[in-house]
C-alpha cells in the first residue's frame, strides 16, 4: 500500500513537472507509429503533412456504424470543404485482420476519397489513447493536435468545419 | 529542552522499516521503471516531453430480476476501470496503465478481480532500432500464429511481459524479435514466448523506378515457438512448440490478392483433447475495387491451431494467436443475435462481398444515389478419417485424425446471407434496410449438445430524419423470425439526438415468440449519453437479455441483468 502511494506520488510531481515545464506552449505531436496504407506498404505517421493546412484524423472501423455515418457525411461536403480550406481527411481504419479486406472496396464503393491508413493490431489507436469509436482529431498546419471529439451524430460534421475555419483563421479553439 | 528526541530504538526502527521499504522497491520493476522515468525526464527537461493517455470506468448497479433469471450479485454492483498513461520524449516512451475490477461487471472473467498496475513499458528508440521491455502488444502477419491486444470491452488483455526489438537493417525491410510470457488476467502464463518476424517489400528494396511502381508486391515470414515444461503423469508432451508461417500480397489500388499459410507443430492440449496432430491455417484475400464499386472474396482453412502459452487453458485466455472470423459483423442487436466464432479445431470457409453505389441522378439512384451490399459466408467442418482401425477420430493421445486438405466437411457450422440497402430520399431523410438471413449451428459454436441448427430471417429498418441541422430522430425496426431456439422476436428503439454533446434512447426487445408464456418478456432499456470533446459520459437503465457480445472478432457472453449501468470516458 506504501509503496503504491509512494509510487503515486513519484510519478505525480514527475508528470506534474513535465505539464508545468509545457503549459505555456503545451503542444501535443502526432506519435509517429508505423500504420499500413491500403496497398498494403508501410506509412509512418510521421509523414503525414498537408501542405501548412488543417488535417482531420478520424479512427473508424468497417463494422462501426456511426463512423460509417460521419465519414458518409463529410463526404456529401468534402469537395466544398477543400475548396474552402484545404483541409484534408485521413481515415484511419482500426479492423483487425477480419475485415481488413474488405476496408478498400468499402471506401471504393462509398467513392470516399481520403487518405486510408489501416491500423490492424490498433497500434495508432493505443499510441493516441482512442478509447471508443468513432474518434476525431484536428491538427492544425503545424501537424499538432489541437481538437479531439469522441461518437458521432448527425449534425457533428458541421462542428468539424467550425474548428477548421477557426484554425485557419487563427481564432483561440481552446474553449471548443 | 523541553523537545521529547525519539528513542534510537524507535529512530532504527522507522529508518529499519524505510529501508527495508526502499529495498523492496527497487526489486519492483515498476519502481525501476519510475527511476528510469525520472532520470530520463530530467535529463531531457529541455526538450519537451508530453504525457497523454486515456480513462473509463463502467459501473453497474444490479437489482435481482428472477423473470429474466437476472443472478442476484452479493456486492449489487460491478466496476471496472482503467487508467492509461503515455509519457513520450523524443526517442523515449513509458506508459503505465492501472485497472481495476471491483468485482468485474457480470460477463467478463471473474478471474479479473482485482486492481493495480497491469501494465507498464518503457521504449527507446535508437535509429533504426526500436526496443521495448515491459508489457507490449504485437502482430506479425494477420495474427496465424502470433497476435497479441487487448480489448477492453471483453476484458481480454493477451499482452506480452518481455523484450521486443524490432530493426529496420535497410529500405523495405523490417525485422522483429520478441520473447516473453503473457499475460494471464493479474499473473503471467507458465509458458515462454518467442518470436520473430521479417516483412520485405519490394517495390521499396529495388528502389529507382520500382518504388513508384503501382504494383506493390509484399511478403513476409514469421516462426514463434513456445516453452512450456511437461509435468503430465500420462502423456510425454512437447515442451517446445514451433510455428511458422508465410504471406504475400501484390496490390496495385483497384486489385489486391493477398495470402498467408500458417504451421504448427504437434501441440497436445485441453482444447484439442490432447492429440498429436500438426496444425495448419490458410487466408487467401481477393479484392477488386473502383470508384462506386467493391468486390472482396476471402477462403481459409483452419485445422488444429489452438496455439496458447499455456496447453491446459481454455476460454479467452493465453491465446498466442488469432485466427480471423470470416463472416459478416453484424452492429444491429437482432442481426448480431447468432454470431460466429472461428473454430480452432477445424473449419473451412468463404465469403464474398458486393458493394456497389447507384449513381445520382438515376432512376434507381435518385437524386442521392443509392447504396447496395450483398454479402455471403459460409464456415463447415473439414474432412477427418481416422488414422487407422483402432483409433476413433481425435483420440487422446494419438494423431487424432486425418484431413484431406482439398475436401469438404460435412457439417455446416455456420451459413449467412446479407442485402443491406442505403438510401437517402431527401436532404432530411434517409434509411438504410437489412435482410438476413442466417444458419447457426448452435451444438458446435456455443458447445451444447442435441439443439442443433438455428435457421433466422432478420428484417431491419433504419430511418433518419433530421429536424435541424443539429438534430435529429432515428428509429430503428428489427424483426427476428425463427421456429428454433427462443422463437421469434421484435424490437424497436427510438433515439434524440442534438448533435455534437447529446443523445437520448429508449428501445424495446420483445420475445413474442417464446413457447413459454412466461418466457415472453420485454427488454427495455433507457439510455442518454453527453460528450463534450473527448470526455463522455453515459447512462442506461434496464434489461439486458442474455447473448454474445462481439467486438473485433472475440466474443463474450453477456449474462442476463437488470439495473443502472454507468460509463465515463476520457481521453488527454
Amino acid at each position: 500500500m506504501k509503496k503504491t502511494i509512494f509510487l503515486l506520488f513519484v510519478l505525480s510531481v514527475t508528470f506534474s513537472s513535465v505539464i508545468a515545464q509545457d503549459d505555456e506552449n503545451k503542444v501535443r505531436t502526432l506519435p509517429a507509429v508505423d500504420v499500413k496504407a491500403l496497398d498494403g506498404s508501410t506509412f509512418n505517421t510521421s509523414n503525414l503533412e498537408n501542405d501548412g493546412k488543417p488535417i482531420i484524423l478520424s479512427f473508424w472501423a468497417t463494422w462501426c456504424k456511426p463512423c460509417v455515418k460521419e465519414l458518409t457525411s463529410i463526404h456529401e461536403v468534402y469537395a466544398d470543404w477543400q475548396t474552402e480550406t484545404g483541409v484534408k481527411l485521413v481515415a484511419v481504419s482500426i479492423d483487425n485482420s477480419r475485415s481488413t479486406a474488405s476496408v478498400a472496396p468499402l471506401v471504393n464503393s462509398n467513392l470516399w476519397d481520403y487518405l486510408v491508413l489501416l491500423d490492424p493490431n490498433n497500434d495508432l489507436k493505443r499510441a493516441m489513447g482512442v478509447n471508443m469509436i468513432p474518434h476525431t482529431f484536428i491538427l492544425n498546419g503545424k501537424g499538432e493536435i489541437v481538437w479531439e471529439h469522441t461518437s458521432f451524430s448527425e449534425g457533428g460534421e458541421l462542428e468539424l468545419i467550425d474548428i477548421v475555419r477557426k484554425i485557419i483563421n487563427g481564432e483561440d479553439i481552446s474553449d471548443e | 529542552m523541553g523537545k521529547i528526541y525519539p528513542t534510537n530504538r524507535k529512530i532504527s526502527g522507522t529508518t529499519g522499516l524505510c529501508l527495508f521499504n526502499f529495498y523492496e522497491m527497487i526489486k519492483s520493476r515498476l519502481f525501476v521503471l519510475i527511476v528510469f522515468l525520472v532520470s530520463v525526464s530530467h535529463q531531457s527537461f529541455a526538450q519537451k516531453g508530453e504525457i497523454h493517455g486515456s480513462f473509463q470506468t463502467d459501473a453497474q448497479y444490479y437489482r435481482e430480476d428472477s423473470v429474466i433469471g437476472a443472478p442476484d450479485v452479493p456486492e449489487q454492483s460491478g466496476i471496472d476501470g482503467f487508467l492509461n498513461l503515455i509519457y513520450t520524449n523524443k526517442d523515449f516512451e513509458a506508459g503505465i496503465r492501472y485497472e481495476l475490477y471491483l468485482p468485474p461487471v457480470q460477463g467478463k472473467d471473474p478471474r479479473l478481480e482485482g486492481h493495480g498496475f497491469a501494465n507498464r513499458y518503457v521504449k527507446y528508440t535508437v535509429k533504426e532500432l526500436e526496443m521495448t521491455a515491459g508489457s507490449f502488444y504485437e502482430q506479425f502477419g494477420n495474427g496465424l500464429i502470433l497476435r497479441t491486444y487487448e480489448e477492453w470491452n471483453l476484458g481480454y488483455d493477451n499482452a506480452f511481459d518481455g523484450f521486443r526489438v524490432k530493426y529496420k537493417p535497410s529500405r523495405g525491410v523490417a525485422i522483429k524479435a520478441l520473447y516473453g510470457r503473457q499475460r494471464y488476467f493479474w499473473d503471467w502464463s507458465p509458458g515462454i514466448v518467442r518470436g520473430a518476424d521479417a516483412e520485405f517489400s519490394l517495390n521499396e528494396m529495388i528502389g529507382g523506378k520500382f518504388y513508384d511502381n503501382p504494383n506493390k508486391i509484399i511478403f513476409g515470414a514469421s516462426a514463434v515457438s513456445k516453452f512450456q515444461d511437461d509435468r503430465d503423469p500420462v502423456y510425454k508432451l512437447p515442451e517446445n512448440v514451433a510455428s511458422f508461417a508465410g504471406r504475400a500480397g501484390i496490390s496495385n489500388g483497384k486489385i489486391s490478392l493477398n495470402g498467408e499459410y500458417a504451421y504448427k507443430i504437434n501441440d497436445p492440449s485441453a482444447v484439442n483433447n490432447l492429440i498429436y496432430k500438426n496444425g495448419e491455417a490458410l487466408i487467401l484475400n481477393a479484392a477488386y475495387s473502383r470508384k462506386g464499386l467493391g468486390v472482396m472474396l476471402s477462403a481459409k482453412r483452419i485445422d488444429n491451431m489452438n496455439f496458447r502459452s499455456d496447453r491446459t487453458a481454455t476460454g479467452n485466455a493465453l491465446m498466442i494467436n488469432y485466427l480471423p472470423t470470416i463472416t459478416m459483423q453484424h452492429s444491429y442487436s437482432l442481426a448480431a443475435m447468432y454470431p460466429y466464432a472461428t473454430q480452432p479445431n477445424g473449419e473451412m470457409g468463404v465469403q464474398g462481398q458486393v458493394m456497389y453505389t447507384i449513381k445520382k441522378n438515376t432512376p434507381l439512384g435518385g437524386k442521392y444515389g443509392t447504396k447496395i451490399s450483398l454479402h455471403y459466408a459460409i464456415a463447415t467442418s473439414i474432412e477427418r478419417q481416422q488414422v487407422n482401425d483402432t483409433i476413433a477420430i481425435g483420440q487422446a493421445g494419438t494423431d487424432g485424425y486425418r484431413s484431406d486438405f482439398f475436401a469438404l466437411g460435412d457439417e455446416k457450422y455456420f451459413e449467412d446471407f446479407n442485402v443491406q440497402i442505403s438510401k437517402k430520399f431527401h436532404k432530411d431523410f434517409k434509411a438504410s434496410f437489412l435482410y438476413t438471413y442466417i444458419n447457426y449451428n448452435i451444438d458446435v459454436i456455443e458447445g451444447h449438445v442435441g439443439e442443433g441448427m438455428v435457421y433466422a430471417h432478420v428484417g431491419i429498418g433504419d430511418f433518419t430524419y433530421k429536424l435541424s441541422a443539429k438534430k435529429a430522430i432515428r428509429l430503428e425496426l428489427q424483426h427476428l423470425y425463427t421456429e428454433q431456439d427462443e422463437k421469434s422476436w421484435a424490437m424497436a428503439l427510438a433515439e434524440f439526438s442534438i448533435s455534437p454533446k447529446w443523445f437520448f434512447a429508449i428501445g424495446d426487445q420483445y420475445n413474442y415468440g417464446n413457447e413459454i408464456k412466461a418466457k415472453q418478456l420485454h427488454y427495455y432499456t433507457a439510455s442518454m449519453g453527453f460528450t463534450k470533446g473527448t470526455n463522455r459520459i453515459s447512462l442506461t437503465y434496464g434489461r439486458q437479455r442474455e447473448g454474445i457480445i462481439c467486438v473485433g472478432g472475440v466474443c463474450r457472453n453477456v449474462p442476463a441483468s437488470n439495473g443502472i449501468a454507468i460509463t465515463i470516458s476520457s481521453s488527454f
